[in-house]
């Protein structure tokens, strides 16, 4: 009885999100047969097949896909623990995309500078200012939410746009290499990360063995360690985790440094793992992908893992679609958009599949704007 | 004789720095307006939302996908005639189409957070946010799909009005005429809209309710008000603002469309909706304050203070260019970090209203 129960509850769990998935995937068809036949005039019914087809044949068919996928995954997995367990603590970070950048550029600012040192001593090094700069861009938004109530989906956007100007300057400035035909950092030479698995196309790096680890050391703090007990009490009920004597304030900084660590961990991982520099120009969409991974997961580090490894593969298999059926990368924002729209609208999903449970989902996050404005 | 002040240390730079902002401000100011007017726009949208109770941080991608199908609306409606203008502001119908459009593109965005927040009981700045990721993402595609192939796509802008020599050129305020009138007939449209929200929310009717519905609005159902009702429809009402913020984007202003194009004006509108406690006017001031704060930053490479102010340019030129552009999401924080707090938002915002007796 009590089997069936839990068997009942997990298989709830996981049907909104695989049929919000499935929702996605199909109004990502429409917009592909419709805008096709809007700019070409011709209507072609079966491109959706052709264009998913193609992007599981570019991500999941081989060795050197499937490492792709992974890799594409990997920050998507970082950033979407960040996001998710700043959900845990009622904190709605949408300022991954800054941290990581500011991660980023620690990296490659770090990594460009000891380039020549042995890669125990470089790696560490890029590695932790990478997670030092995200800690602190973390930091900032934590503190000004603890001891001035500025809610952090503001600033936490404002601070995005900051980073960004960040980059551009000192990529420019200080941290320009010279004799480069562009503005871009140095290489990241000996600070490289190691390819671990994979040949040619897909290679693997050390980064991907980050990401993995974070999921189990994430669900350990959320579920094993007082500091994860104090984090989700805060979430739940901020008034009894004060009452409890917990300091609410104190967590939200401590949070979104944490937050900023992962998110920052994800940015020097992609440098020192992939691109090996950045530009002035550098930018992405981590940030925003993560917010989407985070809710899908359910804030959940095991259902981030999942979510993450299904816009890496995606992702790994988009350029494949773009090349052999001529549909824009772009439709995974737009499917995953409708994804989003049917995880918070869940009723809509309960209805069309006709599924009665407790309302769960994006509801037991109902915390975020209860902070909004007024005294935190 | 403001020179005798210039040579004090410190004290004598910020003197220098009012007499070049004196300098500078009547030159500028047609461009700060223009500058103020998307911030401004969706900041009335934010007050129609949070009045009433509701929060929306989704105004960025209301704005952005507003721009979009506006751009696009009227670049299709152009096709590649010659269009014959009309009026002063170069008034066409492809552009008046392509405004229409943004505006219903941005109600019905509106119509879904509100479904969203209101009726369903979402997250609210979830809510918004996927609207924001949504617009991202749906603009990205399809300015792939529509405009990168027709490069040519376009319906031009209005026209600034060009107000008459006599009237700027008076003494004193003839700037100020200039700020106001030589502007495109959406930017002129804010200072009506301002004034008029200012006096309906807090003289009229409606606005009394309003303001009910948003502090207390289990006391407003008891006086009959219908709480649901009206939070629909000021938050639908508050999407044509959003439209003509994100019309004014490609329509008057750039005539173009980019991704991304909007910079987090939607953000920044939030933030002067705080600093103008929630208040139309308030509001409409703080744009100002960051539009001069941008304006001030382009100003400042161009036409760096010299002469007597040199002291000042030197200083204000060591100053990296990036952080002239920075110097809007800066304020905006800033300002969220001093005025929240001291500035006390409507008692329900935020807050889904749940009837007695139906369980939350």
């Amino acid at each position: 009885m009590r089997l069936r129960e839990a068997g009942g509850n997990a298989l709830a769990i996981v049907a909104v999100p695989a049929l919000a998935v499935l929702l996605g995937l199909v109004a990502g068809a429409v917009v592909m047969i419709i805008s096709n036949s809007l700019s070409t005039g011709v209507t072609d019914l079966t491109l959706p097949l052709g264009a998913y087809g193609s992007m599981l044949a570019g991500s999941v068919t081989g060795l050197d896909e499937l490492v792709r996928t992974v890799s594409e995954a990997a920050p998507l997995i970082l950033a979407g623990l960040s996001v998710g367990i700043g959900f845990k603590a009622g904190l709605f970070n949408i300022g991954a995309n800054g941290q990581y950048l500011m991660g980023a550029l620690g990296a490659a600012g770090t990594a460009a500078a000891v380039s020549a040192w042995s890669p125990w001593a470089a790696i560490p090094m890029a590695l932790g200012a990478g997670m030092l700069a995200g800690t602190v861009y973390g930091f900032i938004p934590g503190a000004l939410k603890a001891w001035t109530g500025a809610h952090e989906v503001v600033t936490t956007i404002m601070l995005n746009f900051i980073a960004a100007a960040t980059i551009a300057y000192l990529v420019t400035g200080p941290l320009r290499t010279p004799g480069a035909s562009f503005a871009r950092t140095g290489d990241v030479g000996n600070a490289a990360l190691p390819i671990i698995i994979g040949r040619q196309t897909g290679t693997g790096d050390l980064g991907i063995l980050f990401a993995l680890a974070a999921v189990p050391l994430a669900w350990l703090l959320l579920s094993r360690s007082v500091l994860g007990f104090e984090i989700r009490t805060t979430g739940a009920n901020p008034s009894a985790a004060l009452y409890a004597g917990m300091r609410p304030g104190r967590l939200i900084i401590l949070t979104m440094s944490l937050c900023g660590l992962l998110a920052g961990l994800a940015g020097a991982g992609q440098v020192l793992g992939i691109s090996h520099f950045i530009s002035a120009s550098y930018s992405t969409s981590v940030g925003f992908d993560a917010i989407t991974v985070a809710l899908l997961g359910r804030a959940h580090p095991i259902g981030i893992l999942f979510a993450a490894l299904l816009f890496g593969l995606m992702r790994a298999g988009s350029a494949l679609m773009q090349i052999r059926e001529r549909v824009p990368v772009e439709i995974i924002d737009v499917i995953q958009a409708v994804i989003l729209l049917f995880l918070a609208a869940d009723i809509i999903v309960r209805t069309i599949f006709r599924i009665r449970t407790e309302r769960g989902g994006v509801e037991e996050l109902k915390t975020v704007t209860r902070t909004y404005g007024g005294a935190a | 004789m403001m020179e005798f002040f210039y040579g004090i240390p410190v004290l004598g730079l910020f003197v220098q720095l009012a007499a070049y902002l004196v300098q500078i401000v009547p030159g500028i100011a047609p461009i700060m307006l223009a500058i103020s007017v998307p911030l401004a726009f969706g900041a009335l949208c934010g007050i129609m939302n949070e009045r009433s109770g509701v929060v929306n941080i989704g105004i960025e991608g209301m704005m952005l996908l507003a721009a979009f199908f506006g751009f696009i609306a009227a670049g299709f409606a152009a096709g590649s005639a010659e269009l014959e203008t009309s009026g002063p502001f170069g008034v066409t119908l492809p552009i008046v189409f392509g405004v229409a459009v943004a505006v219903l593109v941005a109600v019905l965005l509106s119509a879904l957070h509100a479904w969203l927040s209101i009726t369903i009981r979402t997250d609210q700045i979830i809510s918004g946010t996927i609207i924001n990721i949504a617009a991202l993402g749906l603009t990205g595609y399809l300015n792939r799909i529509f405009i990168s192939p027709n490069p040519r796509l376009g319906a031009g802008t209005f026209r600034t009005w060009g107000p008459p020599d006599w009237l700027t050129d008076l003494p004193v305020v003839g700037w100020l005429f200039n700020m106001f009138l030589k502007q495109g007939p959406i930017a002129m449209s804010l200072i009506v809209f301002v004034i008029l929200l200012q006096v309906l929310l807090f003289r009229s009717r409606w606005g009394l309710r309003t303001r009910a519905v948003g502090e207390h609005p289990r006391a407003a159902d008891t006086l009959g008000i219908n709480v649901f009702a009206l939070r629909y429809r000021n938050v639908i009402l508050g999407g044509v603002f959003a439209g003509l913020a994100g019309a004014f984007l490609t329509l008057e202003q750039t005539g173009s469309f980019q991704n991304g194009m909007t910079a987090g004006r939607g953000f920044i509108a939030l933030a002067c909706v705080i600093f103008g406690r929630w208040t139309p006017i308030g509001a409409f001031g703080a744009a100002l304050l960051f539009a001069g704060a941008d304006a001030f930053g382009r100003t400042v490479r161009l036409i760096p203070p010299s002469g007597d102010l040199a002291p000042l340019g030197d200083i204000l030129g060591t100053v990296p260019a990036q952080f002239y552009g920075v110097l809007p999401y800066l304020v905006t924080i800033i300002v969220l970090a001093g005025a929240v707090g001291r500035s006390v938002p409507p008692a329900a915002d935020g807050q889904p209203y749940v009837k007695e007796g139906e369980g939350g």
